[in-house]
């Protein structure tokens, strides 16, 4: 069922090189940069036709502006994006034509909607702007509302207001679902809802993946619903990727410190076996100055002398999972786990 | 000093403000024993912020009627009026909010508010006043804490500002500590941090503690005893272990089994509970549930289950639970 990128010989179908997007802050009279937020800092990856990318971090880790860069929402800094091998934003794939492949669903269903068109309207919106003939539109909107589960006669004059969370976050698959695209990227989309109607949501997107041959970026937080839906997990941290792998071998067998931490904060579930101590202390330090060298060393149990001066590349651990971790990588000359440094851990809470 | 240090007696509220009167709270019986957490659990429209924010009367009492007791150490809050309410709120039972920057003032710094704090509530010096607020900052462990009584809010970062109100929520020593959803807008891993913190405070203060959150994991992970709330109503309340391993009530059961529990499922679809919750301005008559429950049978449609024991400490209010 996965596709793997690294595997076949075949282009990936969305191919991200050394994405980079830096915020200015401006401050002062004249508005000169003072500091800059490096929000993505160097991402690459692909997207395998087909698979469901999820795309895991803490808030500042880069996933959201990533999903925004990828849609062209905001400019990156630099780095290349490719669909299907074409260089996106150029004559061999213009940002129009890109835009009608790729869609985006939002966390926040009522932000993302028109308050003053109906719920017909917004879906019919994007086809109408890419040359279908109104009529056209509406029927293709009423389809997907129905296909999403709600009925198009009760629900296709309503305005957004008179829907609940799940229904308008519905409205707002069907919508993006609107013009055809082969990319869906789900920014947190099912985050805001509650647990019984996120349930009903996530099973409308697997159905809907196999019914039009889809391919997801799921964006989340929540790590046991990106485990759910993912065939890869990329995880990130402060703009970096930290590991990347297939779902099972990543959630299994982390071999990045940082995604170890992520997955053993997940909360219990089991009253006799309480979490007794935080795996990581502090906060994720401030993307405006990340530490030098690895930018997860000022939080890991086993950071080394290296790990402040060197930053990890991404080390292959087996062939589809690497991560950026100088002890992934035997060449690195990191002492290993076993070192003195584990022992200065401190358990705090 | 025996028996509960709260008690919730037939507690109903109204929200009048709108076209129609919103039944936010249906008759909730709670009582919680010193040195006891309990977990509401619910999902938006529960009415499980609403009974927590009743308690220290938080809501508008223009727009709000309610209806029932509600006992801290035998004084009835729903009585109090004016000086009487400010001295109990924060005194003997004080709260934590899920988003500190709201809950916390942006002109004052965090150290500002704690010793006014203290001093509105005890007659003590402004420098000793001080000096508590900096043993409060030590005990919820912020780093270089005497630097970061002089921080504006805006200051911090998102779990600093979560300790730092906790470290408010304490500055008078209260006997009850009210949480709502404190850590759903934190990271996982700053997440587990202040859970770890709450329950050793807990502990070590022996504070009587109510938990509102819409994550099973989170009541887990804190809790005594559980308590589900559907539609304004206390559904399910039992020990964790009895909740989470022997649910009897039908949604209880279904919120339990929509989790998304990772690979275990992966490639299948989740069992849902079909349909939206109720209209609150619009309940059906019998059980809330009835529309979306899988067990419905006539009698659901008509009468309004009443909570069944199905031990000492767990009830179940659905007209199946005993079968």
């Amino acid at each position: 069922m996965m596709t793997s990128p690294a595997a076949s010989t075949v282009p990936a179908l969305l191919e991200v090189d050394d994405l980079v997007k830096h915020f200015p802050i401006k401050a002062g009279l004249f508005g000169k940069p003072s500091a800059v937020v490096k929000a993505v800092d160097g991402v690459t990856f692909q997207v395998a036709a087909g698979e469901t990318l999820g795309i895991v971090g803490e808030s500042g880790c880069g996933k959201s502006t990533t999903a925004r860069l990828l849609m062209h929402l905001i400019t990156p800094t630099s780095g290349a994006l490719r669909y299907m091998g074409a260089p996106v934003g150029t004559m061999a794939m213009p940002l129009k034509a890109f835009r009608r492949q790729v869609q985006m669903v939002f966390q926040d269903s009522y932000a993302s909607l028109n308050p003053r068109l109906t719920i017909e309207d917004s879906i019919a919106f994007g086809p109408k702007v890419h040359g279908v003939s109104t009529s056209d539109s509406i029927g293709r909107a009423r389809r997907l509302l129905d296909r999403v589960g709600l009925d198009p006669i009760r629900f296709a004059g309503r305005y957004p207001h008179e829907l609940s969370g799940g229904q308008r976050q519905r409205v707002n698959i069907a919508r993006a679902l609107a013009l055809e695209p082969s990319v869906l990227i789900l920014d947190e989309a099912v985050s805001a809802l509650d647990k019984s109607v996120e349930a009903q949501v996530l099973n409308l997107l697997l159905d809907l993946k196999d019914e039009f041959g889809l391919t997801y970026l799921f964006i989340s937080h929540d790590l046991e619903v990106v485990r759910f839906m993912s065939s890869r997990v990329l995880v990130m941290y402060l703009g970096k990727v930290a590991e990347v792998g297939p779902t099972e071998s990543l959630y299994n067998s982390s071999a990045h410190p940082y995604t170890t931490a992520l997955l053993g904060s997940m909360l219990s579930m089991d009253p006799d076996h309480r979490r007794t101590a935080a795996p990581l202390a502090g906060d994720p330090p401030n993307p405006i100055n990340p530490p030098s060298g690895c930018r997860f060393h000022t939080r890991c149990d086993f950071s080394a002398a290296l790990c402040s001066t060197r930053e990890p590349g991404l080390t292959a651990v087996t062939a589809l999972h690497s991560a950026a971790c100088h002890m992934a990588d035997p060449a690195s000359g990191h002492p290993g786990k076993s070192s003195a440094t584990a022992a200065k851990r401190v358990v705090s809470t | 000093m025996s028996g509960p240090i709260l008690a919730i007696e037939n507690l109903s509220v109204t929200f009048t403000g709108g076209a129609k009167p919103v039944r936010a709270v249906n008759g909730v019986d709670l009582h919680v024993d010193r040195g006891e957490t309990v977990a509401l659990l619910g999902e938006s429209g529960s009415g499980k912020s609403v009974t927590l924010r009743s308690i220290l009367r938080l809501h508008d009492a223009k727009k709000t009627r309610i209806d029932g007791r509600i006992l801290v150490d035998d004084v009835d809050v729903v009585s109090l009026q004016g000086q009487a309410l400010s001295d109990f709120r924060g005194k003997h039972v004080s709260m934590i909010f899920q988003e500190p920057m709201l809950a916390l003032d942006p002109v004052y710094t965090v150290g500002q508010q704690i010793i006014e704090a203290i001093r509105r509530h005890e007659l003590v010096s402004a420098k000793e006043a001080h000096g508590r607020a900096l043993a409060l900052f030590e005990r919820v462990r912020i780093p270089s804490p005497e630097r970061r009584l002089e921080a504006y809010p805006h200051e911090m970062s998102g779990g600093m500002r979560q300790r730092a109100m906790i470290a408010l929520a304490l500055s008078c020593s209260p006997r009850i500590l009210l949480a709502d959803e404190p850590t759903t807008a934190l990271d996982a891993t700053v997440q587990v941090q202040i859970l770890l913190l709450l329950r050793e405070l807990q502990q070590d203060l022996g504070l009587s503690m109510i938990f509102v959150t819409h994550d099973i994991g989170v009541g887990v992970e804190v809790a005594d005893r559980i308590a589900v709330m559907y539609a304004g109503r206390i559904v399910e309340i039992g020990p964790v272990r009895d909740v989470i391993r022997a649910p009897r009530h039908p949604y209880t059961v279904a919120l339990l089994s929509t989790r998304a529990n990772g690979g275990r499922l992966t490639g299948r679809r989740l069992p849902v509970i079909s349909g939206n919750p109720p209209n609150l301005a619009e309940l059906p008559p019998g059980c809330a549930f009835a529309p979306r429950c899988s067990k419905a049978i006539d009698i659901c449609r008509v009468s309004a289950p009443q909570s069944q024991a199905l031990s000492a400490q767990h009830s179940a209010a659905c007209h199946r639970a005993t079968e």
